[in-house]
């Protein structure tokens, strides 16, 4: 007989043995030993992963660069310099590919880092509140803004696609606006030095980290040293924190908890998904939201780094946070994707937007290299979709 | 296909109520939307321990009446008792909670993925405390394999995806998947249309298990033969109405074919095409 006891079935659910079971002897465990259970190979189980694709593309960009670069990309500074705008891209490409697993696009974040910095710039510099005060709520009114455009997108029922090109040009329109009404006729906002600069908060928005680490590495000779005896690199840009810290946990939430089975479920099939009890309407919103803020966490990042905000500030990133998500392994139809996959495709658009810059080609190249890396990411994704998961 | 040996006549889950007991009932219910008269006046009764089939041609309010049972739709008027009482359903999540689940033709399974995340989307549960709450996969892989391996179906990697399950396997493990949530009912629509005949098999030995062990079943055909193999009692529709209610010992597969047929002319059409449709 081939019933088998299940240690421990009461947790919060309250299951049944299924019919067959009760009364009959144990069988043989299952686990490990089990004989029915195919092991997969492993090249099978790496081919399932969705981030395959971008480690591939990682590689091959790496050994474009191997080859043509000049050899400063290769250093500890260099990298720093090239990952510093991945991480930008990367807070919002992370969770661009959240959104996107879940089903459904936001165009509007790139106009959200502009409309984020003049909310910023308003609680700051015009109604004069406190630092800590305005950075929150700057991510509460984008937030709202994200929820909004989530409720949009259920309530209307089109695609959000539309919705959120919508919020695009709104959001930019309003960005410029409301920057010149604020300055008297410029599309820029200056002076956040002067509020920022000593801040308790400052260290975590602007600079480096592992500062100290850096420069006893560097005093000790590990790493490369100036001529004074400080680290040719000063540290790990902040952003780049954020970047690891944020795809962390993504991967964590997507992978490990019931949110992350329901944001699945929801891209996969929204019906299905609602028929099992899983609360589809709130989880898009929820994703909405959250793309929404990585905007804003970008917005005041930059602004912190630059001491300014412009109207023009994020211009074109919804499409490369969108290019990260893709080349990352997330499918357009949604259902299927991971964060370290975007994580990567982030770490790619980086290396290959600075990394020009090192080597004697026009740095305008880098726009048809993006293109051409979508296109393939995309074909390469579809075929390997279809075979690892038996789809026709 | 690799089976493993089945009980097939496993013992009464206490948890149940006793055989016979209705489970559902409900009489002369009506539907309208609008001007479209989709239930005209439906009566029947689910009992615990027995398989009801729900035989019907297109049109003939199949689709209105499950979702009604499953609390998609609110009856216009009639009675709707679930174990002898007044049953008001607000939407599926109550009927769910009510012990009345409904698999559905697409099954609400997600072809992306993994069998172990379908089985358990919805109602996963979870270990630690907040913040760092997670699933507990390795109960979820297990119960998983278990369940499947109690179906008799060659689980292979709980980790697959559903989309390379077969038909008949995907309508197990949605099967396996109400009972072991606590269904009392299961309304199953059309389970076997789509499938080849070593698959419905399958899937009819399962609803035969599932009947033993003391649930109630409505199990929606076009196929009187199938209905047959499985069916106690077996209530033909016909433009939003019940023609009646038969026990098996009181009809023939011939004449529930002929009744359902309906129409003097689909029973002409059978005579000239020898009997075969």
């Amino acid at each position: 007989m081939s019933g088998v006891q299940i240690a421990d079935t009461s947790r919060n659910v309250s299951p049944r043995e299924a019919p067959g079971a009760a009364g009959q002897p144990s069988g043989p465990a299952h686990g490990a030993g089990d004989e029915r259970l195919r092991r997969s190979s492993l090249l099978v189980k790496l081919m399932r992963r969705p981030e395959l694709g971008a480690i591939g593309g990682l590689a091959v960009v790496l050994t474009f660069f191997a080859f043509t670069a000049n050899g400063s990309m290769f250093t500890l500074n260099g990298l720093m310099t090239v990952l510093n705008p991945s991480a930008q891209l990367g807070i919002m490409g992370v969770a661009a590919a959240l959104l996107m697993i879940g089903g459904e696009f936001d165009l509007s974040i790139g106009s959200m880092v502009a409309f984020a910095g003049l909310v910023l710039g308003v609680l700051l510099l015009v109604l004069h509140l406190p630092l800590l005060v305005a950075v929150i709520g700057t991510l509460v009114i984008a937030g709202g803004i994200g929820a909004l455009n989530g409720q949009l997108v259920i309530r209307t029922r089109l695609p959000s696609f539309i919705v959120t090109l919508a919020f695009l040009f709104i959001l930019r329109g309003l960005s410029l606006v409301g920057l010149k009404i604020a300055t008297g006729g410029s599309t820029q906002m200056r002076g956040f030095r002067a509020v920022v600069d000593g801040s308790v908060l400052a260290p975590f928005f602007s600079g480096n980290a592992f500062g100290g680490l850096f420069r006893a590495l560097a005093a000790h000779g590990v790493i490369e040293a100036l001529p004074d005896g400080s680290p040719a690199a000063p540290g790990v840009p902040i952003a780049v924190v954020w970047f690891v810290l944020i795809t962390a946990i993504a991967t964590w939430v997507l992978l490990r908890t019931k949110l992350g089975n329901w944001i699945f479920a929801s891209g996969g099939d929204a019906n299905a998904a609602r028929n099992s009890g899983v609360p589809v309407d709130m989880v898009k919103t929820g994703l909405f939201t959250l793309t929404a803020c990585s905007a804003a966490l970008v917005a005041v990042l930059t602004v912190f780094d630059a001491g300014s905000t412009d109207a023009m500030r994020g211009l074109q990133k919804e499409f490369q946070a969108v290019i990260a998500a893709v080349i990352g392994g997330c499918l357009l139809t949604g259902g299927y994707g991971s964060a370290i996959g975007a994580f990567f495709g982030s770490i790619i658009f980086g290396i290959v937007s600075i990394g020009l810059t090192y080597t004697g080609f026009d740095s305008d190249w880098f726009q048809v290299f993006l293109g051409a890396m979508l296109l393939i990411a995309v074909i390469f994704n579809n075929g390997l979709r279809r075979k690892v998961t038996g789809e026709r | 296909m690799d089976q493993v040996p089945l009980d097939l006549h496993p013992p009464h889950d206490p948890q149940l109520p006793p055989p016979g007991t209705p489970l559902i009932e409900i009489r002369d219910v009506r539907k309208e939307f609008g001007h479209v008269i989709a239930l005209a006046g439906v009566s029947l009764t689910v009992r615990a321990g027995e398989v009801l089939c729900l035989l019907g041609d297109n049109g003939a309010g199949k689709s209105t009446l499950i979702k009604t049972l499953s609390g998609v739709h609110r009856p216009s008027s009639g009675t709707f008792l679930v174990e002898g009482k007044v049953a008001s359903f607000g939407g599926p999540r109550d009927a769910l909670n009510a012990g009345i689940a409904t698999v559905f033709q697409d099954l609400a399974m997600i072809p992306l993925m993994s069998v172990t995340r379908n089985f358990f989307m919805g109602r996963e549960p979870t270990q630690g405390v907040w913040p760092f709450r997670r699933v507990d996969f390795k109960q979820c892989r297990n119960v998983t394999h278990a369940e499947m391996r109690r179906i008799g179906i060659d689980v292979r990697d709980p980790d697959q995806a559903v989309g390379t399950l077969s038909g008949g396997e995907r309508q197990c493990v949605a099967i396996a998947r109400a009972v072991y949530f606590g269904a009392k009912v299961l309304i199953l629509d059309e389970p076997t249309s789509a499938l080849g005949v070593a698959q419905t098999s399958m899937v009819l030995k399962y609803i035969n298990l599932v009947k033993s062990r003391g649930l109630g079943v409505i199990f929606i055909t076009h196929n009187v033969r199938h209905a047959y193999a499985v069916g106690d009692s077996f209530t033909v529709l016909n433009r939003g109405r019940t023609l009646g209610t038969y026990a098996k010992n009181e009809i023939a597969m011939d004449a529930l074919q002929n009744l359902m047929a309906g129409g003097k002319e689909l029973q002409e059409l059978s005579s000239e095409l020898g009997g075969t449709v």
